[in-house]
Order: C-alpha cells, then structure tokens, then sequence
C-alpha cells in the first residue's frame, strides 16, 4: 500500500514537471520577455543590463529551477498586458469560476442520476426514449450554442433570467466573493450552470443507465426480489447504491474539465472568472497568465486524479492484492 | 485477418457485407447519411451552389443589411434566409462558412490521424524507451480536454508567427490547434495493434528476409492494423467541426473575413438582442446538423464495424 502511494506520487510529480517545463519554454521561448519590458528606443546596454537582472543570461536549467521554485510560491511574473502580477490577477477572478463549477457539477448530478435512473428502469417508455434523445443532442450541440439558445429562450423572449455578469456579489473575508447570497447573484448563476453541466449530465445519465442495467441482471438483486422485498427498496437500497462509486469517481475527475470549459460558457455569458481571463491572454498572447493557468488546471487535475486513485486503492481490496503481488 | 483462396470482386464483397445490411436496417442512420451528404455537395460545390459571392466586396451592399428572411415582413426573395450585419447573403454566406468549416475540420483530422498513426506505429513496432517516451506524453495530454490544449497551441502557435497577418495564418493555427490534440486516440489505438501484429509470423518473415524497419512498418504492419482508425476518423471529425466552431466563437479562430460556421454564429450572437435571430438561427442549425449527423454515422460505424456487437 505504501509503496502504491508512493509510487503514484512520483507519477504526479513527473507530470507536474513536464508540464511546467512546457509552461517554462512557453514563457522563454515565444515572444521575448525583454521586449515586453523595454521600449523601442531603449539603449542596447539597458537592455541587455534588464536582461542580465532578470537572470536570462543563466544556463537553461538554473532558469527552470528558478521557475519552478517561483511558481512552487504562487509567483507567476507580471501579465504583459495588465502590467499586474499575474497570481493577484487570478486569485481575484478565481471565486467566480470555482462558484459556477460547483453549481454545474451540482446540477449534472442532481438531475442526471434521476434521468439515468428512470430511462434504465422504465427502458420502454416513451419519456425515457425523450431523455435518450436528449441526451444524444446534449452530446452533440457545441457548449457555445446551447449558451446562446438558453439565452434567447430566458433571457430575450421570456426575460426572466439574466444573459450576462454575476449579479450582486457579496464579499466574504480578504478576497472570496460570492453570488450565492444574493438574489441576483443566484439568478445570474441558472443559465450559466446550466450551459456547463448538460454535456457532464448526459455524460452521468448514460453512465447511470449502463450501470444500472448491469446491476440489475445480477444474481444478488435477483436474490433481493426472491426474498420479496419492495421493488422500490430493491431499485434504490441495493442497485442504485452500487452504481454509485463509479459514478461519483467519473463525476469527480469531471471536476477539473468542468472548469477547463467554463472558458466557453464564461465568454457567451461575460462571467468575470479565470477562464476568461485565460481567453484574453490567448488572443493577445498574454504567456505568463497562460502559463500560469495552464499549471493551476494541471495541478487541480493531478491532485483529483491522485486522490481518485487513493480513494479507490482504500476501497477496493483487490487493487492493493494486485499491488502487493508486484 | 484471413485471406480466402479466390478472393471475390470488390462490389460483390460490398454487396453481401453484413455493413450494408444494417446500414438499410437503420432509419436514422439512413436520414444521417442523407444530411451529411447534403451538406458535404452544399460545401464542395458552394461557389456553384450560391447565389452570390459573399466575399466579392462589388456584390456586397451595405443597404442591403440586416434584411430578415423571405418569408418574414421586410424580406426580399433575393436573400431567402436574410442577410447579416455587412448585407452578406446569409444563404451563401452558410454554404461558403460551411465549406471552411469542413476543410479546416478536415485537414485537422487528417493532421491528427498522421501524426497519431506515425507515433502509434514506432511506439509499438520499436517499444522500449521510444515507446516509453511517447507514451507518456500520450498519457499526460489525455488527462486535459482537447478545447484547452487547442486554444493553449493556438496562443503559442499565434505568439510564434507574430510577424505574419493573422489572415494569412489563421486556417494554419487552426489545423496545427487541432491536429496536434486530436493524435493521441489515433496513436494509442495503432500502438495496441501493433504490438499484436509484431510478433505474427509475417512480421518475423519480413525481418528475417532483411527488410529495413520502415519498409515493414509501412508496408506490412500498417495495413493490418489501420481498420479502427477509420471509426475514429468520423466520430473525430465531428469533434473537429465543433473544436473549429468554437475556437472561431472564442474570436480566435477565423476572422469575419473569411467565416466559418463558428465566426458566424459569433457575429449573429452580437445581435440577438435586437431581435435579429436569424443571423445566428441559420448557422448554428447548420452546424447542429452536421454535427449530429457525422457523429450518428460514426456511432453506427463503430457497431457496424464491432464484430461482438453482430
């Protein structure tokens, strides 16, 4: 067991590495950091006194272990475009984003596991062949324009629910600031949540139904109704309970793309969040908020998938037999 | 793979094939097929197809803006589904986004599926470090989605080619966006079979005989082991499209000068609020459509091509 955690240990740290090595040569290598500092005219002796302070004369590898120490301290550098520095920049945007992930991760279980549920016991029904039909287009809709048909439905012919911002937020401690407390901030949150957790809910209805329909063919559920219990104490205490450790794993490492593609949703709704203000950087080649994004998205999804795969080492006997054997 | 003595005339193997069968088993798959042909004639053949050239600055007039479509009060019989924000033909306007659409998902795919092919190949025919090294790129690029390494590349590909107009480079940034995180389902795939394949009898015949080791890539393995590569080709290219649309949504994609499907559903989205849904009504249909289409054709070619699902 220990040497299985300490073996997916190493495996994290290796990725995180290669990453930030990405990261590193992104922001060394293209676009010249210097130039981003200095104007045309200045002297070529300044420049190249800039140049030695900010340590790009040293040899490659003392610069990527500066980097690292760096970026091990949440220092990031100074977005070229804000002249900010770039971990303030993401910190205050990252409240917004990590509220509307939760809200759609929220909002894909709650609705998917009932859907998944209902189209695996009611297979036949006309309702569960609407939500397979759903589910499908839910699947191939791009995100963007699901953004855009909610809000014509919502927010321009029906004008009950806002298209754009967060509403009224509410300040929490230094620098949390929350939507959920308000009744704007709520409202604000519906379509956007929405946008982001339908392709995660047709993904956790599926699974759902696949799952439930494999335990139901098994020899101790048949046991179950032999005994004559309740159909509903069979469905929902012993097949629905066993459908839901992979439904929950699956939902879990969903967590970090979730935020990834908050992105999209961010822009069709002007949500303020990191995801955003990724976009801007991209399209004006902003490389230290990119970098620095791309390592706080790698390190959210190594950590879920290390804690994953504890989690399951902890509950299932069998992978720590297998691991012993080794 | 086996081989029978007389082997029968490529129609005749069509013919009899258990895939045509399902093929006309299936209604929905038929209607797929039919949209997707539909609109793949539409794009190959839009400058024949469209009534004017949306691009041609002497057939465009600004008075001719924001026209609703035909059978709307305010509509013209010369634009049947409006025109958009410059007095473009919306029509035309599909057709021609459409067709940009489709060559830059196409070229994306194709991109994706060499690369994929080529590493899969020598990950699985050499093994050892090569196969080590791929292989755990592979790995680490699996565990982030494809929309985030695309844009990811494109902001790096772009800060690269600075120097150049970002017309002239745009459907490139996009092709290399695309390509480039698309190949890893193609690579494992190639790298699985492939390590089957280089212990049959054939391959140690081939190295016996003194074959270089790309010869017998190429020529010996290559074809035995590229069958799923063409389920994953179709499901990808759907996947491609909508990479294509969103990344041109996100306004880093393709400029208003040259549109895809995506650039314009993202100028329509500007004037949804006035009331003027039908600049982004037609082409986000479009593009649900041929999404929907090519993703149902590759669900079916999958199980089609599934010998345990018969």
């Amino acid at each position: 067991m220990f040497a299985f955690i300490l073996r997916r240990l190493f495996q994290s740290l290796i990725v995180m590495l290669s990453v930030a090595l990405i990261a590193f040569a992104m922001f060394r290598f293209v676009g010249d950091p210097v130039n981003q500092i200095v104007s045309i005219d200045t002297p070529q002796a300044q420049v190249a006194e800039i140049r030695r302070s900010l340590g790009l004369d040293d040899p490659f590898l003392v610069q990527f272990a500066r980097y690292i120490w760096n970026a091990a301290r949440l220092e990031f550098g100074v977005s070229y475009q804000f002249r900010l520095p770039v971990i303030s920049l993401l910190g205050e945007r990252a409240p917004a984003t990590l509220e509307l992930a939760l809200m759609s991760a929220l909002f894909s279980l709650v609705v998917g596991i009932p859907m998944g549920v209902y189209t695996a016991l009611k297979r036949e029904s006309w309702l569960a062949k609407v939500f397979q039909a759903v589910s499908l287009i839910g699947i191939s809709l791009p995100t963007f324009l699901i953004g855009i048909l909610l809000i014509y439905l919502f927010s321009v012919t029906l004008g009950v629910l806002p298209s754009f911002g967060r509403g009224e937020v509410v300040r929490l401690g230094s620098w949390w600031t929350t939507g959920l407390l308000t009744v704007s901030g709520l409202k604000a949150l519906v379509l956007p949540s929405i946008t982001l957790g339908l392709f995660q809910m047709t993904l956790i209805m599926r699974l759902v139904r696949a799952e439930m329909l494999e335990v139901l063919r098994a020899d101790y559920i048949k046991f179950a109704r032999a005994r004559g219990l309740k159909t509903r104490a069979v469905h929902f205490g012993h097949a629905l309970k066993n459908t839901l450790v992979p439904v929950i794993t699956i939902a879990g490492l969903q967590l970090g793309s979730i935020i990834a593609f908050a992105i999209i949703t961010e822009t069709v709704f002007q949500w303020p969040g990191m995801g955003q203000l990724f976009l801007r950087s991209v399209q004006n080649v902003d490389i230290p908020i990119m970098a620095a994004y791309l390592m706080l998205i790698s390190f959210l999804f190594v950590t879920i998938n290390l804690a994953v795969d504890l989690l399951y080492a902890a509950v299932d006997p069998r992978l720590r037999a297998t691991v012993g054997a080794h | 793979m086996s081989t029978s003595s007389e082997a029968p005339s490529r129609w005749s193997r069509i013919r009899d094939s258990d895939i045509l069968a399902s093929f006309l088993k299936s209604k929905v798959t038929m209607v797929a097929a039919f949209v997707v042909l539909i609109l793949f004639i539409g794009a190959a053949f839009s400058p024949w197809l469209a009534p004017t050239n949306p691009f041609d600055p002497a057939t465009v007039f600004l008075a001719d803006s924001m026209i609703p479509p035909a059978w709307q009060d305010g509509g013209e019989a010369r634009f049947i589904l409006g025109t958009d924000d410059q007095g473009r033909d919306l029509y035309s306007a599909i057709l021609y986004g459409m067709r940009v659409s489709l060559i830059v998902g196409g070229l994306g795919v194709a991109l994706a599926a060499s690369i994929g092919i080529t590493l899969g190949l020598l990950a699985g025919y050499l093994g050892g470090r090569v196969d080590a090294v791929i292989m755990r790129i592979a790995d680490v690029q699996l565990t982030f989605p494809a929309i985030l390494i695309a844009l990811l590349i494109d902001g790096v590909v772009r800060g690269l080619f600075k120097s150049a107009s970002r017309e002239d480079t745009a459907i490139y940034v996009l092709v290399i966006s695309i390509g480039l995180s698309f190949w890893v389902q193609y690579a494992r795939t190639i790298r699985g079979s492939t390590l089957v394949e280089r212990n049959k009898d054939y391959v140690m015949a081939a190295r016996l005989v003194g074959l270089p080791a790309p010869l017998i890539m190429l020529r010996h393995v290559l074809p035995n082991v590229i069958g799923p590569v063409l389920v994953i080709l179709t499901i990808n290219l759907g996947l491609a499209v909508i990479t294509e649309a969103t990344l041109s949504f996100l306004g880093v994609g393709l400029p208003a000068t040259q549109p895809s499907l995506g650039t314009l559903i993202s100028i329509g989205n500007r004037y949804l609020f006035s009331g003027d849904w039908w600049i982004v009504a037609f082409p986000g249909i479009t593009l649900a459509a041929l999404v929907l289409a090519v993703n149902l054709l590759g669900d079916w070619l999958r199980d089609a091509l599934n010998p345990r699902l018969r």
